[in-house]
């Protein structure tokens, strides 16, 4: 390889270099400003997990799975997990083999940053080596792999259905710039280099494409047009991707390593906050997945909208969508980027301003606690508010314990305090602490060692919220699977099998990632079937009180489709473990529905 | 003492001619729903809050239509938000989001901002 253009310059790199300067600036500003937001300890977790090789080679490895190979999206759908890796990983291999080319053959050009994106344009073929003949191979294969990308690309835009996606978002004016720039310069790309490939080489693609074209256009007053061309779509492409949803790509690089340094969204727009909805690719993933999307009103409601209006500011859009949502986190499972919807609208309604604040002053804790430290059992069981509203769930937890010959006793058996999720999930974070700090004054006194729920968000309030040094937290569903495995319930023989399907709380799988003990305690007791949307793809029941302004109405929909998705494989009944969903469900099922507690209490002996 | 369950309630009046309203026709503005209460009391029959200030939607409700400002906005502080009473109101009531608009307009004097 020899240089063809001397000085090494051209005009038409400008665009491109303007460009690149831009963006590289641009980001570099917005990620100190990110850094800048974060509080102080968070930003000394980030620098220590960069000089920690354990979380380095972490973050090195997620960044090349997630944003280069996409695999979570090729676990999720094999077509846009292609179309996604083909562009992503193919350009970054362009970018890496054209750097590798300067370094062999003019080491000297290393240092211009438009160099190796437009190697073929400044040099001439002197003599074919086998490096070069390699690297325009791959360079060429990279570029093919590329364009199929690109033609799925294309194909999804205008049928989306094709490609497996049902709904997708709506791109704005400047994404659909970003969008038609980004898919003008693969192909522009093509042609710049078969015009050029009988001067500066070519491989399997460029090189027959080159003669082809010389067979009718024989001078070569067009090669410098398309490398414009090219370097313009370049250009375009980096100026206007800070306003679209293309900055996504540059922003998870960040978010990754800031993740796995263990930061969690502390303000609601501030540092990692911003992090997450700056990230967002706006796929529109999030939109089938959403239990809301059954009804066509609530289709702009969902993650990625959220995040859409946080980044326009669009303050009565934020605050609407923040209030509505159900708080399931199905958007956050199936989120390629992994935006935590849920926690980013709890953090929003924190910042409402209330005129008068929540005063538990009144409340004596030690008069609730007197009596159970009095009795002093091992297993402290809390019903919880919900649990309270369903007896049948609480006296068939009390059988089931006694069957089992536990030595328990009930925290709240005339109802007492709530245990605070409901407030942290409003937003009202300050009244939480105070609840949740009065709860934990009443469970320390009474000396036991188990605490036993049976509501899937008083369960995961115990767990990540409070602070119960050397007592074990847990939920009726894995307490009742070890009592079976361990002998001390006995499965009744039944003539037929009852056939059940398990219905997945949100707060409960999701939440806290409990999926399989309710599932192998319903298969020792009779014929567990699942529904095809389950575990981590469960649907909300609609019940949920993580939704503030969702109507009673408006909910029904919801629970009709989470019905629809149970009753496919024909259970005999309907099994959960959340006194909500059972309340929600038991209102419009056409078959029972009960929770794990009486399902073992019926189907097992003394 | 015998206990029976209950407590005699100092006598008092409520003059309607006096009665200001404001505050209950600002949340009719905001939710409209305030309106179809019936009450019926589930909510107080269900209410955590209850043992501890009195609390239930359905007091609210009324005492604020008698201008009882202040003992509403003790019960309203008690509140924990639970929902037990959105899920037992008959008529479909919102009744967290209900408190939560009243909780913004409520308190002396001064009115929360979005």
């Amino acid at each position: 390889m020899i240089e063809r253009i001397p000085g090494a310059f051209h005009p038409f790199v400008l665009p491109f270099v303007i460009g690149m300067v831009f963006v590289l600036a641009w980001c570099l500003a917005g990620m100190l400003r990110i850094l800048f937001e974060l509080p102080r300890e968070d930003r000394r977790k980030f620098f220590v997990s960069l000089i920690t090789p354990r979380i380095l080679w972490k973050d090195i490895k997620d960044i090349f799975l997630n944003c280069l190979i996409h695999v979570r999206l090729w676990k999720r759908n094999k077509v846009l997990g292609y179309m996604h890796s083909s562009i992503a990983f193919g350009w970054f291999m362009l970018i890496l083999l054209g750097h590798v080319e300067v370094f062999l053959f003019l080491p000297h050009r290393v240092r211009f940053l438009y160099y190796p994106i437009f190697f073929n344009f400044f040099v001439a073929e002197a003599d074919a080596t086998i490096q070069g003949e390699v690297l325009m191979f791959l360079m060429d294969l990279f570029l093919l792999l590329i364009l199929s990308g690109i033609v799925i690309a294309i194909i999804k835009r205008f049928r989306s259905r094709i490609v497996g996606m049902r709904r997708t978002t709506r791109a704005n004016a400047l994404d659909t710039v970003g969008l038609y720039a980004l898919w003008a310069i693969f192909p522009l790309r093509l042609l710049a280099e078969t015009f050029t490939a009988h001067i500066s080489g070519g491989s399997f693609l460029t090189e027959p494409a080159g003669q082809l074209f010389h067979r009718f256009i024989s001078n070569d007053m067009h090669i410098l047009p398309t490398w414009w061309a090219y370097s313009i779509a370049l250009g375009i492409f980096m100026v206007v991707l800070p306003f679209t949803r293309y900055m996504h790509i540059p922003t998870e690089m960040l978010l990754i390593p800031m993740r796995n340094a263990g930061i969690r969204i502390r303000s609601a727009r501030k540092g990692f906050a911003r992090l997450e909805y700056f990230s967002c690719p706006g796929c529109g993933v999030c939109i089938d997945a959403c239990p809301m999307s059954v009804r066509k009103e609530n289709l702009k409601d969902c993650t990625v909208y959220l995040n859409r209006q946080l980044r326009r500011k669009n303050e009565p859009r934020i605050e609407e969508i923040s209030d509505k949502c159900l708080l399931c986190g199905k958007c956050t499972a199936v989120c390629q980027v992994g935006v935590e919807g849920p926690e980013l609208r709890m953090a929003l309604r924190g910042e409402r301003k209330y005129a008068l604040t929540p005063d538990y002053g009144r409340i004596e804790t030690s008069a609730l606690s007197a009596p159970l430290a009095e009795r002093k059992a091992k297993v402290l069981y809390y019903a919880g508010c919900m649990s309270q509203l369903t007896p049948s769930i609480r006296k068939a937890t009390a059988a089931v314990l006694d069957r089992a010959g536990i030595d328990w006793q009930p925290m709240d058996p005339d109802g007492r305090l709530c245990c605070g999720r409901p407030l942290l999930t409003a937003g009202r974070t300050d009244a939480a602490r105070e609840l949740m700090a009065k709860n934990r004054e009443i469970i320390l006194a009474s000396g036991c060692d188990t605490l036993l729920l049976t509501c899937p968000i008083c369960y995961r309030v115990f767990l990540e919220d409070y602070d119960l040094p050397g007592i074990r937290v847990v939920h009726h569903s894995v307490f009742f699977q070890e009592l079976l495995r361990d002998g001390k319930l006995t499965p009744k023989n039944t003539p037929v099998e009852p056939r059940f399907v398990y219905h997945d709380p949100c707060e409960l799988g999701r939440g806290c990632g409990i999926y399989e003990p309710p599932r192998e305690t319903l298969d020792a007791l009779g014929t567990l079937l699942e529904a095809p949307k389950n575990r981590q793809e469960s649907i909300c029941c609609g019940g949920s009180l993580g939704s503030l302004s969702l109507s009673f109405e408006k909910r029904k929909d919801i629970t009709l489709g989470a019905l629809g998705n149970l009753t496919a494989a024909r259970p005999d009944t309907i099994v959960t473990a959340c006194p909500l969903c059972l309340n929600t469900f038991a209102r419009y099922a056409d078959r029972p529905v009960k929770d794990l507690a009486q399902v073992v209490l019926e189907n097992t002996t003394d | 003492m015998m206990e029976f369950g209950f407590s005699l309630s100092p006598s008092s009046a409520v003059d309607l001619d006096k009665v200001d309203t404001s505050r209950f026709d600002r949340l009719v503005e905001m939710e409209p729903q305030a309106r179809i209460c019936i009450g019926c009391g589930s909510c107080s029959a269900t209410c955590t809050a209850e043992p501890y200030s009195g609390m239930s939607v359905r007091k609210v409700l009324l005492g604020l239509q008698r201008g009882r400002d202040a003992e509403v906005d003790r019960m309203l502080a008690a509140c924990m938000l639970c929902g037990k009473c959105t899920m037992v109101c008959p008529r479909g009531i919102n009744t967290r989001h209900l408190i939560l608009s009243l909780c913004r307009i409520s308190g002396k004097g001064k009115e929360g901002k979005a």
